[in-house]
C-alpha cells in the first residue's frame, strides 16, 4: 500500500473533473452538484466554503467515492492516486476509505461509539486493514495524541467518549483519521459545533498533524476566518457550482466574483452603540440552580435598557441560556430579584399573570424545533394575537398578514407548514410569533447560530428594523463575537455562572480587558491567514513570560 | 402581488379537509386501496345490515346444518338460521364491540400517556408501575378471569378489554410524547402561559398522531382478535347475537365431514384483519418518511 517515496508534494493526489451528483426527494432526481472540477496535490489544503445546500458535503464524500443514501453520482470522474473510484469495486473502495482517504466529520459525539474506548476506535481501521499489529497501533495512537496535544496522551485513550470534552473528542476523530496515515484527509465542518476558545486548539492541532505528515486535505466549512487559518487555496461554492477558486491569500484580498464579495461583507454589519438609562429590566444578584449542588447562576446582575440591545456572550456551559430560563420563570431563582419596568416579578412562571407573560417573549436557536412541524403559519403567529389580544377570525387573520408583511414574506405563506420553509424563513416566523404579542422584551437565545452567513445577515437586519419600529428590547444571547458587534448596545461577558463583565459595546470590545474576555475575544478567527500563526506565538510568549 | 394594505384584502381562506384527504388518498398504492375498499365494504355490512341480509339475524329459516344453496347462499347452523345473514349481523356486532374497545382504550391510554410524559414525577411513577404490573399478565387469560367473575355481559367485555388494553396504548403514548414534550415549541406554549389542555391536545397530540392512528389501526386487529377467540371460547359476545367467533365454535364440528362453512366466519375475520393491515402499513410508510 502507501509507501513513504510515493509521498511527493505537488504531485496530482485527486482529481475531480465533470462531477454531477443528483438527490432524491419524494421520488424526484433533483441536482445537487452540477459539473464541479477540483484538482488537489499532495500537501495541498484546498477550502470548500458556501451557505448550506451548496453541495460542499456532498463534493466531500465524492472524493472517497461516496454518495449518501438517496444521493447517486451521475457524471463526471473522480480519480484518486491514478484509482477511478466510480469505477472501482466496492472491494477497491473498502481499501482506500479509512487506510488511505479519511474522513472528520462534524459531530465527533455522534460519530463515536459511546459503548467502546477512544483507543479501540482510534486503532481500528489500521488493525482491520492489516497495516499494523495492534500494539503498534496503540502504540502510534499514544503517540498521536500527544502530537495533537491532548492532556495525558498516554491514558486518555483509555477513556470513554463521554468522559473527555468537545473539542478533545475532536482530536480523538483527527488521530482515529491519522492512524493509517492517509494521504487524504476530509474535514467536514470539524469545528463548527465547539467553542471559539476550543475552537483554536484544535485547528491548531489539525492544522499542525496535517502538515507534520504532509497529508493532503479537503476542508469543508461556512466560516471564512476558519478556512483562512487552514486551506493553502480555497474553492467558493453557490448552487452545486464553483463561483472560484483562488489561493488564499489572493482570495481573501481580492475576490473576483459578486458572490463571494457578499460572503467577504457580512462581517461589515454593525450599528454605533446607544446608552440609555430607562431600565426595562433589571436582574439583581440571581442565583440559580438545577438541584442542590449544581449552581448554574452565581450572584449574576444584569441591565436590560428600554428599547436597547443587550448581548449576553460566554462560552457553552457559561450560564447564558439559564439566565433566560430564569428571567422567563421557567427556572425560577434561590436567590435574588428580577425587576421588571421597577417591580418585582414573580419568580415562577405560574404566578405571572398574561400581561406580564405578554411583554416578555422568546426566540429560541433552532426554528425547526421551536415551531410545531403540525401547525401553519396561520396558526402559529395567530395563537398569541388570540391568546393575548382577544382577536379572532378574519381580524386575526389580517393581522397575521400584516406581520408576515413585517418580516418581509408573503401572504401566500399563510397556509404552509415550517417544513415547507428555509431555515431564515423558520426564523423569520419565530421572530414573527414574538413580535405578535407587542412585547417590551424578546430574548433571543443563539437565533442565529443555525444559519447561514447571509441569512445571519438579513436577519440581524430585520432585528434592527423591528427594534426601530417597535422600541423593543432585546437581550441577545450569544457565542459569536460577530453578532456581538454588529448588533449589540451593551455587552456582558459571562463565564462559569459569574458575570464577568458588563459594559458598553465600545469599552467591552476595547482593552483593557480582564483575563476572560480578553481569552474570548482574541480566539474569535479573523480574515488573516496569518491570524492562528500570530496568536499562537503570542499565547506561547505568554506562558513563557510566566514560567 | 395586490398592493392593497392588509386590512382591506380578503385573507385567503383554510385549505379545506377534504381537500387535504383527496391530496393524501391520490398517492395511496394498490394495496391501500385494497385494504380501504375491504374496510369499505365491512363497514357497509355492518351498517346496514338489515337491509341487506335476506333473513333476521336469528330467525329459523329451515333445516339445522343445510349446505350452501341458492337460497341459503352460506347453508344454515345448529338451529337452522341462515349462515349469510348471520355473518352480515355478525360484522355489526364484531366490529362495533372491536370499534368502541379500541376507542375506549385508547381514550383513557391516550391521555393518561400523554399526561404523565408532560407532568412526570410521582404521577408518572404510580401511573407506570401499575401499568407494568398489568402488562406482565397475558390479556386472554386476565379477560377470561374478568368476565369469569364479573358475569358476561358486553358492556363488561367493553370495559374490561378496553382497560386492558389502554396498558399498550399508554405505554406508547408517553413513550413518544416524551420525545415531543422536550421541544421548545411546548416551552414555547407554556412560556405563553397556555393551559394543560391546549398543550396536550394542541401542541403534542398532533405530533404523536401517526404512530398513534397507525397503533390504533393493530389495536384494533388485536381486539377484534381477541373478542372472536373469548365468543369461541364461549365467554365473549352472547348467543342468540351474531358474532363471528361463536359462529365458528357453534359450527366446528362441520369441519370434520369436509364442509367448509366454519371457514367462512373465520375467513370474515381474517379478512378484515390483513385489509386493516394494509392500510395501517401504508399510513406508517407516509409517515415514517421510509422508502424503498
Amino acid at each position: 500500500m502507501s509507501t513513504e517515496k510515493k509521498r511527493v508534494k505537488g504531485e496530482v493526489l485527486l482529481e475531480i473533473r465533470g462531477l454531477k451528483i443528483e438527490g432524491s426527494s419524494d421520488g424526484v432526481w433533483h441536482p445537487i452538484v452540477k459539473g464541479v472540477d477540483l484538482t488537489l496535490r499532495r500537501g495541498e489544503v484546498l477550502g470548500l466554503i458556501g451557505e448550506s445546500g451548496a453541495g460542499k458535503s456532498t463534493i466531500g464524500l465524492a472524493a472517497m467515492g461516496f454518495a449518501r443514501p438517496g444521493c447517486r453520482i451521475v457524471d463526471g470522474s473522480i480519480v484518486f492516486d491514478g484509482i477511478d473510484l466510480r469505477a472501482a469495486s466496492d472491494e477497491a473502495l473498502r481499501e482506500l476509505r479509512g487506510s488511505r482517504i479519511a474522513y472528520v466529520a462534524q459531530s465527533a459525539a455522534a460519530s463515536f461509539n459511546p459503548a467502546h474506548r477512544l483507543i479501540e476506535q482510534t486503532v481500528e481501521t489500521a488493525v482491520r486493514h492489516g497495516i499494523k499489529s495492534r500494539a503498534d497501533a496503540e502504540a502510534d495512537a499514544r503517540d498521536l495524541y500527544k502530537r495533537l496535544q491532548l492532556p495525558k496522551p498516554d491514558t486518555i485513550g483509555d477513556r470513554y467518549p463521554h468522559q473527555v470534552s468537545g473539542g478533545q473528542l475532536q482530536r480523538a476523530m483527527t488521530a482515529m483519521a491519522m492512524s493509517c496515515r492517509p494521504d487524504l484527509i476530509i474535514f467536514d465542518e470539524p469545528t463548527t459545533a465547539l467553542d471559539v476558545t476550543t475552537q483554536v486548539e484544535v485547528l491548531a492541532a489539525m492544522r499542525d498533524i496535517v502538515e507534520q505528515f504532509n497529508t493532503a486535505a479537503i476542508y469543508i466549512t461556512h466560516d471564512l476566518a476558519v478556512v483562512a487559518q487552514m486551506a493553502h487555496r480555497i474553492m467558493v461554492l453557490r448552487h452545486g457550482k464553483e463561483v472560484e477558486q483562488a489561493p488564499t491569500r489572493e482570495m481573501l484580498k481580492e475576490p473576483k466574483e459578486d458572490y463571494t464579495k457578499t460572503l467577504w461583507a457580512v462581517r461589515k454589519l454593525g450599528k454605533p452603540e446607544s446608552i440609555s438609562d430607562d431600565i426595562v429590566l433589571r436582574v439583581h444578584e440571581v442565583d440559580a440552580s438545577y438541584g442542590p449542588g449544581m449552581k448554574v447562576l452565581d450572584n449574576v446582575t444584569v441591565q436590560l435598557p428600554r428599547g436597547r440591545t443587550v448581548a449576553v456572550v460566554g462560552e457553552s456551559g457559561s450560564g447564558k441560556s439559564t439566565l433566560a430560563r430564569a428571567i422567563t420563570g421557567l427556572l425560577p431563582p434561590t436567590k435574588g430579584e428580577i425587576y421588571f419596568n421597577g417591580k418585582p416579578l414573580p419568580r415562577a412562571l405560574k404566578d405571572r399573570d398574561k400581561d406580564t407573560l405578554r411583554r416578555i417573549q422568546m426566540i429560541y436557536q433552532s426554528a425547526d424545533t421551536s415551531l410545531n412541524p403540525r401547525q401553519t403559519i396561520r396558526d402559529l403567529i395567530g395563537r398569541p394575537i388570540e391568546f393575548y389580544l382577544g382577536l379572532k377570525g378574519a381580524e386575526c387573520d389580517r393581522r397575521v398578514v400584516k406581520l408576515l408583511e413585517a418580516i418581509e414574506l408573503s401572504e401566500h405563506y399563510i397556509d404552509r407548514l415550517p417544513g415547507e420553509l428555509s431555515g431564515g424563513q423558520k426564523q423569520r416566523i419565530s421572530i414573527a410569533r414574538a413580535l405578535a404579542a407587542e412585547p417590551e422584551i424578546i430574548i433571543c437565545d443563539e437565533v442565529t447560530s443555525a444559519l447561514d452567513q447571509i441569512v445571519q445577515e438579513e436577519i440581524l437586519t430585520l432585528l434592527m428594523r423591528l427594534q426601530k419600529e417597535t422600541n423593543v428590547s432585546y437581550l441577545f444571547i450569544t457565542h459569536d463575537i460577530a453578532t456581538v458587534r454588529a448588533i449589540s448596545d451593551e455587552i456582558v461577558v459571562m463565564h462559569q455562572g459569574k458575570v464577568v463583565q458588563q459594559g458598553p459595546k465600545t469599552k467591552v470590545l476595547n482593552p483593557p480587558y480582564p483575563a476572560y474576555t480578553e481569552l474570548l475575544l482574541s480566539s474569535v478567527p479573523e480574515m488573516d491567514p496569518d491570524w492562528l500563526t500570530r496568536l499562537l506565538e503570542k499565547r506561547a510568549a505568554k506562558s513563557r513570560e510566566k514560567a | 402581488m395586490t398592493s392593497q394594505p392588509a386590512d382591506l384584502r380578503v385573507i385567503r381562506a383554510r385549505r379545506s379537509f377534504s381537500e387535504n384527504a383527496w391530496r393524501t388518498l391520490k398517492t395511496a398504492p394498490f394495496t391501500a386501496w385494497l385494504g380501504m375498499i375491504i374496510i369499505l365494504v365491512y363497514a357497509i355490512a355492518a351498517l346496514f345490515a338489515p337491509w341487506i341480509a335476506p333473513f333476521g339475524e336469528s330467525e329459523i329459516v329451515g333445516k339445522q346444518y343445510l349446505p350452501p344453496s341458492a337460497e341459503f347462499w352460506f347453508g344454515t347452523d345448529q338451529i337452522g338460521r341462515d349462515m349469510f345473514s348471520r355473518v352480515i349481523y355478525g360484522a355489526r356486532n364484531t366490529i362495533g364491540i372491536a370499534l368502541a374497545t379500541t376507542l375506549l382504550s385508547f381514550i383513557i391510554g391516550g391521555t393518561l400517556g400523554v399526561l404523565t410524559a408532560l407532568k412526570r414525577g410521582w404521577l408518572d411513577q404510580t401511573i407506570s408501575r401499575i401499568v407494568d404490573a398489568f402488562l406482565a399478565i397475558p390479556v386472554l387469560i386476565f379477560a377470561l378471569m374478568l368476565l369469569a367473575v364479573f358475569g358476561k355481559s358486553v358492556l363488561l367485555l367493553i370495559l374490561i378489554l378496553a382497560l386492558l388494553d389502554s396498558t399498550r396504548v399508554f405505554r406508547l403514548a408517553r413513550a413518544t410524547a416524551l420525545n415531543v414534550v422536550v421541544m421548545d415549541y411546548v416551552e414555547s406554549a407554556r412560556l405563553r402561559g397556555e393551559g394543560t389542555g391546549w398543550i396536550i391536545f394542541k401542541e403534542i397530540l398532533p405530533n404523536i398522531l401517526p404512530p398513534m392512528i397507525t397503533e390504533f389501526g393493530l389495536r384494533f386487529c388485536f381486539v377484534f382478535l381477541t373478542i372472536s377467540a373469548l365468543s369461541f371460547l364461549g365467554v365473549g359476545i352472547q348467543p342468540p347475537t351474531a358474532d363471528w367467533g361463536s359462529m365458528v365454535a357453534e359450527s366446528k364440528t362441520l369441519i370434520t365431514f369436509g364442509r367448509a362453512q366454519p371457514l367462512i366466519p373465520a375467513a370474515c375475520i381474517a379478512i378484515l384483519t390483513v385489509g386493516v393491515n394494509f392500510v395501517v402499513d401504508w399510513f406508517l410508510h407516509k409517515t415514517s418518511g421510509l422508502r424503498e
